[in-house]
């Protein structure tokens, strides 16, 4: 096949594995370029060769969606190009830039499938960049991926599905589970229950969560808001305003933190599709039809990355992206399908509208942020610069990056860029929308030193993959 | 020995549990030139949190740091291989003979 037929998927996930089983099903051979040492993506997540648990210990309810999951893509590895323990750090003209095992390569693709996931969405608190301090899906990688708790006592701070969960699996894997402060309050749920009702088994397996957290007498408070991590080098507490807004305390030596999932985009950025701003993940989205087309011809957006909507949503849009494009490409096949995944989806989308609202952001924290808490971790960039940058009028975020370095840093704003920009847009008194985006800019993410030359050798992830 | 010491500020204690998978084989590296021992399929975040409390220093400002996302996301996790260049924690793994320095990224 010549390079310039290639079809490329980015990430072997929940959605990035359906596409791959739509288009190896119908002969083509489409290349799975991801990051990982193995299929499965972060919340399907394997375990390095060697481990012994079963999946029912590491993905308990999901156990058979797990499974299923990662023997469709074992069962595909003959019928695509796959490249795992590899990056995609640039798109460029309808090639892709990536780094691996082997080095720097280029692949030129006519068509792209973005199924980048997403990363934990953060709301910094004074103390969030001592050690000890986890994001939520870090603390379960510590534990599903290497058997590891985070720390001695662990408290959970948040709030959205993994709040309960990661908490359950710690204190059922032998954890001591210090707390579980939930910042939503109940009122926040009453308007959305027709919607949460939606959820069905998803809803009752939240539900179950909380109750076997209570059963087994872990401390779990709702309507939190929190105040500080306390620590001089290391996570040594974290403190709180209770619902009635008196002072807590907990003794903890790590925490782990998050408030639901935020999607991984820039590379769809890179490749030029149109960003929209979406007022429920409070930041901005590639634009895509309901069947994941892109703004641009020839690329295709599946799963958290395109738009949060869980797992479950993200192995429909895998699919139904990977029907789309062959449906572009003149393939008479899948039509009904598609309609069926729609219908799924539309779904799927009314429960996760319900969730966002019934487990928000906490809205107005981040612009209460006192001027010396660190907001950008990579540069120590704290509040009150990014306000101090207002005085020069810059008119939006970018401006506010160019004169503080905010957004920067390594992580090129992943951990920092919500908070960021309701700093900002309080500051200024403008919507969110108004404060516009730190953009995404190649590589992003840092490039190995020495990579693909003699420190191959003393490269670990090389190692790892082989 | 300041050299042998894993972390200034943070060594003495410890910040992840092991709390099962512990049938693998035994891998030692070196950090900052003192041996620690880890077990095959450790990333370098598990082995040097099971062995110190944290994994650099933070480069501009006081404090360390011990990684924070786990998925190759936040980037707080790099470190310095003995051998020059660097490598991202969270999603490399250990290797006999492997030899790593903390004190700082770049």
């Amino acid at each position: 096949m010549s390079s310039d037929k290639n079809i490329l998927i980015v990430g072997a996930g929940p959605a990035g594995t359906r596409a791959a089983e739509v288009l190896a099903g119908q002969g083509l051979r489409p290349i799975v370029v991801d990051e990982a040492p193995a299929s499965g993506g972060q919340v399907y997540r394997r375990q390095p060769a060697g481990f012994r648990r079963s999946a029912k210990l590491r993905y308990g309810f999901e156990a058979a969606k797990a499974e299923a999951l990662h023997a469709t893509f074992d069962a595909l590895r003959e019928r695509v190009d796959y490249r795992p323990d590899t990056s995609v750090w640039s798109i460029e003209n309808n090639v892709a830039f990536t780094t691996g095992p082997d080095g720097v390569a280029r692949i030129p693709f006519a068509a792209l499938l973005l199924c980048t996931g997403g990363v934990d969405r953060i709301l910094p608190i004074p103390g969030w960049t001592l050690p000890g301090a986890f994001t939520m899906g870090g603390a379960q990688i510590a534990l599903k991926a290497q058997g590891c708790a985070i720390g001695e006592r662990v408290a959970f701070l948040g709030s959205g599905p993994l709040l309960y969960l990661v908490a359950y699996q710690y204190a059922h894997a032998g954890a001591t589970v210090a707390a579980v402060l939930d910042t939503a309050r109940l009122s926040d749920a009453l308007p959305v229950i027709p919607g949460l009702l939606t959820g069905g088994t998803t809803l009752a397996k939240g539900l179950w969560y909380q109750n076997w957290l209570r059963f087994n007498g872990i401390p779990f408070k709702r309507g939190v808001r929190p105040i500080a991590v306390d620590g001089e080098d290391h996570v040594s507490g974290l403190r709180y305003r209770d619902v009635r807004g008196r002072e807590r305390h907990i003794d903890c030596d790590a925490m782990a933190f998050g408030w639901g999932v935020k999607p991984e985009c820039q590379l769809a950025e890179l490749a030029g599709c149109d960003m929209r701003f979406d007022a429920i993940a409070r930041q901005w989205l590639p634009e895509c039809d309901a069947e994941g087309r892109s703004s641009v011809d020839g690329v295709y957006l599946a799963g958290d990355g395109a738009g949060v909507m869980g797992a479950d949503a993200a192995e429909y849009r895998g699919e139904l992206a990977a029907l789309a494009l062959l449906a572009d490409r003149g393939v008479a096949a899948g039509a009904r399908r598609r309609k069926y995944l729609k219908t799924r989806l539309q779904r799927l989308m009314r429960f996760r509208i319900a969730l966002e609202r019934a487990l928000p952001y906490p809205e107005g924290l981040a612009a209460a942020l006192a001027d010396d808490t660190i907001v950008c971790r990579c540069e120590g960039v704290t509040a009150g610069d990014i306000r101090q940058s207002q005085s020069l009028e810059p008119d939006e975020i970018n401006r506010a990056k160019a004169y503080t370095r905010l957004g920067m840093g390594r992580c090129q704003g992943r951990m920092c860029g919500i908070a960021a920009a309701e700093i900002l847009a309080h500051r200024k008194g403008v919507s969110l929308a108004e404060v516009g985006r730190l953009r995404g800019q190649a590589p992003i993410k840092p490039l190995h030193i020495g990579i693909g030359g003699a420190a191959a050798e003393d490269d670990p992830e090389r190692a790892a993959s082989i | 020995m300041g050299e042998n010491v894993i972390v200034s500020k943070n060594s003495g204690r410890v910040q992840f549990v092991r709390l099962s998978e512990t049938e693998r084989p035994e891998i030692t590296i070196h950090v900052d030139g003192a041996p620690v021992s880890a077990l095959a399929g450790d990333t370098l975040l598990t082995a040097l949190l099971l062995a110190g409390g944290q994994v650099r220093d933070f480069e501009f400002g006081a404090g360390g740091r011990a990684g924070f996302c786990l998925m190759g996301a936040c980037q707080d996790c790099w470190v310095q291989l003995e051998s020059g260049g660097s490598v991202r924690a969270c999603t490399s793994y250990v290797r006999e003979g492997l030899r790593l320095k903390t004190g700082g990224a770049e």
